[in-house]
């Protein structure tokens, strides 16, 4: 049996991760803003962009 | 107040960069080298932002908050499951596919009927979104003009309409310029890439402007939204619609992948796996970027129009307008124009392949109008096909603006679009990952699915512009309260989105399953489950090609080819094949399985698997492999079995034998070693009487003055020894024959008493120099034995001669021979009152070389091979030689040979 790739498999689990970060209950959490900007905003794109500079990470990784 | 020609001269002008960015992808393409780079791939995913993202996100965030971002995280998770991505682009390879309708219809038996409903669905699903694009774009022109109400016409033709018309050339001209009827476009791919480049920029220009240029900066901008009581909502996120923010999620990664659009550039526009890596991290960056400023624009709109009542969907044009910047309004329209334009074409072109591939061709091939035209170059006929295609779906396009669109805003539109595709998620994925799933599974999910989404909510929206009567919407269908298309079985407290697709998923994935799990697939259906599900495994192998078996004209293949393709490029396709298989002219190709394999694929590159498949078989006989046979042929894991049964069987098998190998050896060395033994014990057996001869002759030599008597006794000695050592050589010899089975055997009938009387006269002489007594008991008229008369003489000359050795001289020794019988043996005994044995010497006695008596001390009486000798023989006949002694009590030797049986 063929494994799969590790930068398949690195990239499932950052999904994996990404979901309950991305969903309810997890998200009701952040509350009140921060300079003005409300936290639940910041926290949205701070988790999406997170992701994404986590998945350039894996994916551009040069494959030894 | 913009001048409507410049607005027209500038359109015309994009849409002519357009074109030469297109021109510039195929005609690289064509020239070998691809523009198509990791960026562009990633960037062409970006057609998923259209108008709605553009225009409709803000209009979106100014009644739902945040919730316009789950359209974008979806995709966002959906791309990192990149291993799903990988292994549907492969299978697409692998299958020449050229849509997601025919993916599906490849996937179960290459059907022509799953073909036609997943086109229909696909076509029926995405019609509102197409509305949506026209829309938007009549609605920013309306701003540009400043003339609500869709009111500009030109020639009595109303603006949405002129769009359509506009985008239905434009993408006429655009996608199906190629008369070959291939399934890439890379032209189309550079100019959807750089569009999207075009619709980013913009839309960040008026995000900037709005969040710099008119407000201080975000926190200005939130700290001035959140003074406004009625704005607090939108900042917040509402858990009580949790179950909505994950539908809208699951939706909206489901579109990524089954919007026909972005199928086509994800997967049949791949040139390369690895741009996936890019496109993983890169695609959700470019929408991060785009909806940053949805919520500030948002929010700057509601405040600065505040009461006014202007539509929050043209936000990004009507906020640069009110401050006077007309021309960041023009970049910002042609922003729209290009989200738009790129959706409409690469969606009709997705489309209008689709329905040529697999509604109007299996329509066509049916019909007898296309055989009276076999001889004709078909290929025209599709391209016109599609082009008829294109029109007829912005045509519907626009009769769904007409009928629903004014009732929504946007997203609305395009949520019902995407909950439409949605219901191609388990015919796909089951079929990418399940071996079982059939096609009437398929049939039934999809049936069951589409069929909830139009009651629940396509008809619905036509109810609530007014189009049909809304009674099934307010009192249940027939006035069953539980028949309320959106609240279905009392199902409420959803929005109609998430309802629609828990209930349509319910109805598919229930359907698919149960009706897959309780049909049989067929055999092309099985082949198929298994190409699909173990895409990776088949790639490496071959095994298509093993998978037809029947008989086919290579001219009439080729005709096929030649009128799907058209002449040129048919031959053109048919010399590589022929380069690749190692011959020098398609002509004289065999019309094999790997051939008939060839040109289904390129078929299927044209018209799509199902029709290629009904096509080539309209040509060939085909023999029917059956489903056990197929699935013999493609089933690894039995192969893999029998191989390691046979394997286990072998390794048996070579067990035992190493076994008996090394028992043989054991035995080997065995001999070797008694060789040895052997052989020393004989050296060592001879030169004792050669050092009694050598001595004494010695001795003779060089004493002249040895007295007679003593050289007499000298000579005696070197006479006797010498003897012995004949004798030796003579039994050493003997041995040797009846060892290796070369002695000589003359079988008769022998008498035993006579044979031993023979031989104790024979000895008497000995027995009476030595005053040995000699009495025998011999029984008369024994039964004749079958034996070797002198062989046995030998044996009892031995014993005797042994006996005489070991009895006292001087007429104190006595040896008494007996015979006897009894109904199995003859019995002989030889009896003397020797010294006798000792229970250890009984055994060892019958090996080659040991004596009686001390060895080491006494001078050897014998030469140790009688008694081995006589025990062969012995055996020989079937008997046995033993002895039976105690020490002082004297000797018996013992031999038996026994008696024919009654039936000799």
């Amino acid at each position: 049996m063929k494994r799969g790739s590790p930068t398949r498999q690195r990239l499932t689990a950052l999904c994996l991760f990404g979901i309950p970060l991305l969903t309810y209950p997890i998200l009701g959490l952040p509350g009140g803003t921060l300079a003005d900007i409300p936290v639940v905003v910041l926290y949205l794109f701070g988790v999406w962009g997170g992701l994404i500079l986590l998945a350039a990470r894996v994916a551009e990784r040069r494959s030894k | 107040m913009l001048s409507g020609w410049f607005i027209v001269l500038l359109s015309a002008t994009y849409i002519g960069v357009l074109f030469a960015v297109a021109r510039f992808g195929d005609a690289r393409a064509d020239a070998g080298r691809s523009i198509i780079s990791a960026n562009v791939y990633a960037l062409s995913l970006a057609v998923y932002c259209t108008s709605w993202t553009f225009f409709g996100s803000v209009g979106r965030a100014t009644s739902g908050g945040l919730s316009f971002l789950t359209i974008y995280l979806g995709p966002t998770l959906m791309l990192l499951c990149v291993g799903v991505i990988v292994k549907m682009i492969r299978i697409a390879k692998a299958q020449r596919i050229t849509s997601i309708a025919d993916f599906i219809a490849s996937r179960y038996g290459k059907s022509q009927l799953l073909a036609g409903l997943v086109t229909v669905i696909a076509v029926i699903g995405i019609v509102p979104y197409i509305a949506l694009q026209l829309k938007a774009v009549a609605a920013s022109l309306d701003v540009l003009f400043d003339q609500p109400g869709h009111a500009i016409h030109l020639w009595g033709i109303d603006s949405t309409l002129l769009v359509a018309a506009v985008l239905a050339l434009f993408t006429i001209l655009f996608g199906t310029r190629h008369l070959d009827a291939t399934e890439r476009h890379e032209g189309m791919v550079a100019a959807v890439a750089f569009e999207s480049v075009v619709k980013l920029v913009a839309f960040i220009a008026v995000g900037v402007f709005v969040t710099y240029g008119m407000f201080d900066g975000f926190s200005d901008l939130f700290r001035r939204a959140a003074a406004h009581p009625e704005l607090a909502g939108l900042l917040e996120l509402d858990a009580s619609r949790a179950g909505t923010w994950a539908a809208m999620i699951l939706l909206s990664a489901l579109a990524i992948v089954f919007l026909p659009r972005q199928f086509q550039v994800m997967v049949v526009e791949n040139v390369d796996e690895s741009h996936l890596k890019r496109a993983v991290w890169l695609f959700p960056l470019y929408l991060l970027l785009i909806n940053i400023f949805v919520l500030p624009v948002a929010l700057g709109g509601l405040m600065h129009f505040s009461g006014q009542g202007a539509n929050p969907d043209t936000f990004v044009l009507t906020l640069p307008l009110s401050q006077g910047a007309e021309s960041l309004a023009l970049f910002v329209f042609i922003g729209g124009l290009s989200a738009a334009t790129g959706m409409v074409i690469v969606e009709t072109i997705a489309l209008s392949t689709m329905i040529c591939n697999d509604l109007v061709m299996p329509a066509l091939l049916r019909s007898t109008w296309l055989k009276m035209e076999k001889r004709g170059d078909l290929s025209g006929l599709l391209i016109g096909i599609r082009r008829v295609a294109i029109v007829l779906i912005l045509l519907l396009g626009y009769v769904y603006f007409k009928a629903a669109g004014e009732a929504y805003a946007l997203v609305g539109i395009g949520l019902i679009s995407f909950a439409a595709v949605a219901q191609f998620a388990p015919a796909l994925f089951g079929g990418m990952y399940w071996k079982q799933a059939t096609r009437a599974g398929a049939l039934a999910g999809l049936l069951a699915g589409f069929s909830v989404w139009l009651y629940t909510l396509l008809l619905p929206s036509f109810a609530r512009s007014g189009w049909i009567g809304n009674g099934f919407v307010e009192h249940g269908l027939f006035g069953i309260e539980w028949l309320r298309a959106q609240a279905l079985f009392g199902l409420t407290g959803l929005d109609e989105i998430s309802h629609c697709l828990w209930w349509s998923m319910l109805a598919n994935i229930g359907a698919y399953v149960v009706v897959s799990l309780s049909t049989v697939p067929d055999a092309l259906e099985a082949g198929q489950a298994e190409r699909f599900v173990d895409v990776f495994r088949h790639a490496q192998r071959a095994p298509d090609a093993r998978l037809w078996r029947g008989n086919a004209s290579l001219k009439e293949l080729v005709d096929l080819l030649e009128r799907f393709l058209g002449p040129a490029r048919a031959r053109q396709q048919l010399a590589a094949y022929a380069r690749s298989r190692g011959q020098r002219d398609w002509h004289g190709l065999p019309p094999d399985a790997e051939f008939v394999h060839f040109a289904e694929g390129e078929l299927a590159g044209a018209i799509g698997s199902a029709s290629a498949r009904a096509m080539v078989s309209s040509v060939t006989r085909e023999e029917d492999l059956g489903l056990e046979e197929v699935l013999d042929i493609l089933d690894e894991a039995t192969q893999v079995r029998a191989y390691s049964r046979e394997l286990e069987a072998k390794q048996q098998a070579l067990e035992v034998a190493t076994g008996e190998l090394r028992e043989a050896n054991e035995r080997l060395r065995e001999l070797d070693r008694m060789k040895d033994d052997f052989i020393s014990t004989v050296t060592h057996e001879l030169r004792t009487p050669l050092t009694s001869i050598r001595a004494l002759s010695e001795m003779l030599h060089e004493d002249p003055k040895l007295e007679l008597e003593e050289r007499r006794r000298f000579l005696g000695i070197i006479v006797s020894e010498t003897e012995r050592l004949t004798r030796l050589i003579n039994q050493i010899l003997d041995m040797a024959k009846l060892e290796s089975g070369r002695a000589e055997w003359t079988t008769a009938d022998v008498d035993v008493s006579e044979v031993v009387r023979e031989s104790m006269n024979a000895l008497e002489q000995l027995f009476h120099e030595k005053g040995v007594h000699l009495d025998s008991d011999l029984a008369d008229r024994l039964p004749p034995v079958q034996a070797d008369r002198d062989r046995l003489t030998q044996v009892v000359v031995n014993l005797l001669s042994n006996a005489v050795k070991f009895v006292p001289g001087g007429g104190k020794g006595r040896v008494r021979v007996g015979v006897s019988a009894d109904e199995k043996a003859v019995r002989v005994t030889v009896a003397d009152n020797g010294p006798g044995l000792t229970a250890e010497e009984c055994g060892v006695i019958f090996e080659k070389f040991r004596q009686g008596g001390n060895t080491m001390t006494d001078k050897p009486q014998g030469t140790g091979l009688g008694l081995p000798i006589s025990r062969q023989i012995v055996e020989y006949f079937g008997g046995k030689l033993w002895v039976e002694s105690a020490p002082g009590a004297g000797a018996t030797f013992i031999f038996t040979v026994p008696l024919p049986g009654p039936e000799a």
